[in-house]
């Protein structure tokens, strides 16, 4: 059997099988004319439709068209070379199955302490995840009925954060750093995760016998949980859905 | 009237409306808050920032809290001080008390004619370039770089366009202080200030000129310094501002106390200066369900307008807001949103009434989302609203790009053109009458709650949006306080006079 045998071509399917057709629209910064529809034909060719027929065209305004194109992609796609991705490690769920996993295995609500720790007075970050307001169209943690937020807000001494997670026995912290001069947004966590661990000390693990530590940043990403001392990061972009199916992944277990 | 409600129920829910809303308007009329003091200090012409780029306006009022105490407002410390910059207050006495409060009154006033000169400009200007026919067409831009904004502002106002709403910086409202100048640099949205209100309105001038269209400017009264940016606004000629009395609470956990009282300081500027408010009861149908919760909208929309006319607003400044929500899979959604839509129009008869489209229905397919948003200006131009916000196939996906813009505003115009009249063709049959009396009888039923355990109380209980918002908690709290006897804001003197 040679290596060609275990290749699975595909094309884009139009119509009929190997026709390759696609769809695009864009704008050019160009005025609208036979000049523009050129440009449009010569960058379709160069993303590789060929060949390519501008069906529509639109001037908006004098400085800029838009286009719809139609074309036949000349690029091959080797299905069997695309492996499964791994993907996170839990599944995204809707709020509703968030809050029926809390209900139904918990029979209480889940208690989330989230602040701005050290210095950082950027709050855009735990408030995106925690606030009613959310983020890319999803709503907050606020919005769950089976979670308790507790939102302690920006500048939040890392005692203060331990007391009060403590106060309302959380069962996870949720800490946000957005300031990286100096690479404080590093200290800050590994000085907040030793502060958890001294208070708790007979703890085994995030979720058990102290609250899961989860923190997030746009900066975090040459950096390890474990190098941290938390038990999740999460990165630039991450949406309130994202970080309450991992709750429910590490914290709900049947 | 096409949905033949009982008038009786009508004056009722009325009347339940102005009873919940009596004792937080007595809270307001007795606290002060120290973004109110500072838009007295704005309004009486304290501009700029010191060498960290701190507002003096926050470094003065935080200073006068500090020696003096905030209860007797921050007007006469400041106008009995020698020099200000030097931030040492004391509470003047006797004929320092007379002429500090002279002083107080003279600035303050040229601040306010300033705002009176604005809104006669703004008739004048309408008067010559012409009012657009309702439905307004509102658009918004967001690139986080004024400068950016104001081509993208003028490109939309050319392809139709009547009002520009600037997207704030996520996060703007949860600063407790205006920044100052140009900014180029925001979080999906651009920073509300003094110099990009100023930018911006001078470029609208420009393309109102050009297109013989006023086309009006909004932004956000809303957050921690409500009453700071509704002064500026009317500094600077804006024509909307987005200004509700709970939404800060309940999307932003702003302290309950802290919004009722810088909401009704600048809902009196907003008077003054002409400027419509648009309120923000579309966002409850993002949290809560838009069938189930539709009775909610309308007892806020009546909240709304029992606090706007408290603090002087006329009905013709009150842009009650509502939206598109209700779930596509649901038989009959459109006869629904007909329902409901009918139903505030019917209510409000002369509110401009500010419709907004889907989001929370929008899920990436922007094709469906083209036709949703469709079905949304039918809706509109079917029950008369006022103002309709430009849906976007791309909601949800990316801050609008220009050829969203573009297509968006061409299905706008596709509708009007074939549709505009068509309320003059609509009689709703039971259906929709049905729906629009069982929602104003749940809408009565809830403010009789309401009224009877309080607004507050409501707020805390999740009534609303259904986040629950106790009144001693959330944020800016701190900033609150109770006016003394000697209390003295020489703003709320004129606003409070007849004009």
């Amino acid at each position: 059997m040679t290596v060609e045998t275990l290749k699975q071509i595909i094309r884009p399917y139009g119509d009929t099988t190997g026709d390759a057709m696609i769809q695009v629209s864009f704008t050019l910064p160009v005025p609208h004319g036979p000049r523009a529809e050129l440009a449009a034909l010569q960058l379709a060719g160069k993303m590789g439709l060929d060949p390519a027929s501008v069906v529509h065209t639109k001037a908006m305004g004098p400085d800029f068209t838009f286009f719809i194109v139609y074309g036949k992609a000349t690029h091959l796609i080797d299905y069997a070379g695309i492996e499964v991705p791994e993907g996170r490690e839990f599944d995204l769920l809707t709020p509703a199955q968030v809050n029926g996993a809390i209900k139904a295995v918990l029979g209480r609500r889940l208690v989330v302490v989230g602040a701005c720790i050290g210095t950082d007075a950027h709050t855009v970050g735990i408030d995106a995840i925690l606030n009613v307001k959310g983020f890319a169209g999803e709503k907050g943690l606020e919005y769950y009925r089976e979670i308790e937020v507790h939102n302690m807000g920006a500048q939040v001494a890392v005692a203060a954060l331990v007391d009060r997670a403590k106060a309302v026995d959380a069962d996870a912290v949720l800490v946000s750093q957005v300031v990286t001069q100096k690479s404080a947004h590093i200290h800050n966590t590994k000085q907040m995760a030793a502060a958890f661990t001294e208070a708790y000390p007979t703890s085994l693990t995030g979720g058990l016998g102290r609250p899961l530590l989860i923190v997030g940043g746009p900066r975090f990403d040459t950096v390890t949980p474990s190098d941290l001392g938390v038990d999740r990061i999460f990165g630039k972009g991450t949406t309130p859905g994202e970080v309450a199916s991992y709750l429910v992944h590490a914290l709900v277990r049947e | 009237m096409k949905l033949g409600l009982d008038p009786a129920v009508v004056r009722k829910a009325r009347e339940l409306a102005a009873r919940a809303a009596e004792p937080v308007i007595e809270m307001a009329r007795t606290h002060t808050t120290v973004s109110v003091e500072r838009a007295v200090l704005r309004l009486a012409g304290v501009t700029g920032a010191d060498a960290d780029g701190i507002p003096w306006v926050n470094r003065i009022v935080d200073a006068v809290r500090d020696q003096v105490g905030l209860e007797h407002g921050v007007a006469l410390p400041f106008f009995a001080a020698g020099n200000w910059r030097s931030l040492k207050f004391d509470l003047p006495a006797g004929t320092g008390r007379e002429r500090a409060l002279a002083r107080a009154r003279e600035a303050v006033g040229r601040g306010v004619a300033r705002i009176d000169r604005n809104r006669a400009d703004r008739d004048r200007l309408l008067a010559r370039h012409g009012d657009p026919e309702k439905p307004w067409i509102y658009l918004i831009v967001a690139t986080g770089d004024i400068h950016e904004d104001i081509p993208q502002a003028q490109a939309a106002a050319r392809e139709g366009a009547d009002v520009i709403a600037v997207i704030r910086s996520t996060g703007q409202s949860l600063l407790d202080y205006v920044p100052e100048g140009a900014t180029r640099q925001g979080y999906a949205g651009t920073y509300a200030t003094q110099e990009n209100f100023r930018l911006m309105r001078a470029a609208l001038d420009e393309v109102s000129a050009e297109l013989g269209r006023y086309v009006r400017l909004t932004n956000y009264a809303s957050g921690l310094c409500m009453p700071e940016i509704a002064a500026l606004a009317g500094l600077e000629r804006l024509d909307m501002m987005l200004n509700d009395c709970m939404y800060g609470i309940i999307f932003r956990d702003i302290n309950p106390r802290r919004t009722f009282v810088d909401q009704r300081f600048s809902r009196q500027i907003h008077a003054r200066a002409g400027i419509v408010i648009n309120t923000g009861e579309d966002n409850y149908l993002t949290t809560a369900d838009a069938v189930d919760a539709a009775h909610t909208v309308v007892a806020s929309q009546l909240l709304n307008e029992r606090f706007g006319h408290e603090a002087g607003l006329t009905d013709a400044q009150l842009g009650l807001g509502h939206a598109f929500e209700i779930n596509p899979e649901i038989p009959g959604s459109f006869r629904l949103e007909l329902a409901h839509a009918q139903l505030v129009r019917e209510l409000f008869p002369d509110a401009p009434l500010k419709y907004m489209p889907p989001t929370k229905h929008m899920t990436g397919n922007i094709f469906a989302g083209y036709l949703l948003d469709a079905f949304f200006n039918l809706a509109g131009v079917t029950t008369g609203q006022s103002i309709i916000l430009v849906g976007m196939m791309t909601e949800g996906i990316h801050t609008p790009w220009l050829s969203d813009r573009d297509l968006a505003l061409e299905n706008v115009r596709y509708v009007r053109r074939a549709a505009g009249d068509l309320s003059e063709d609509f009689t709703p049959g039971p259906f929709i009458r049905e729906r629009a009396a069982r929602v104003l009888s749940e809408t009565v039923d809830l403010l009789h709650r309401v009224a009877d355990d309080g607004l507050l109380d409501a707020i805390a209980d999740g009534v609303f949006g259904v986040t629950r918002r106790p009144p001693d908690r959330g944020r800016g709290l701190d900033g609150v306080v109770e006016k003394a006897g000697d209390y003295v804001n020489p703003a709320t003197e004129i606003l409070e006079a007849a004009p």
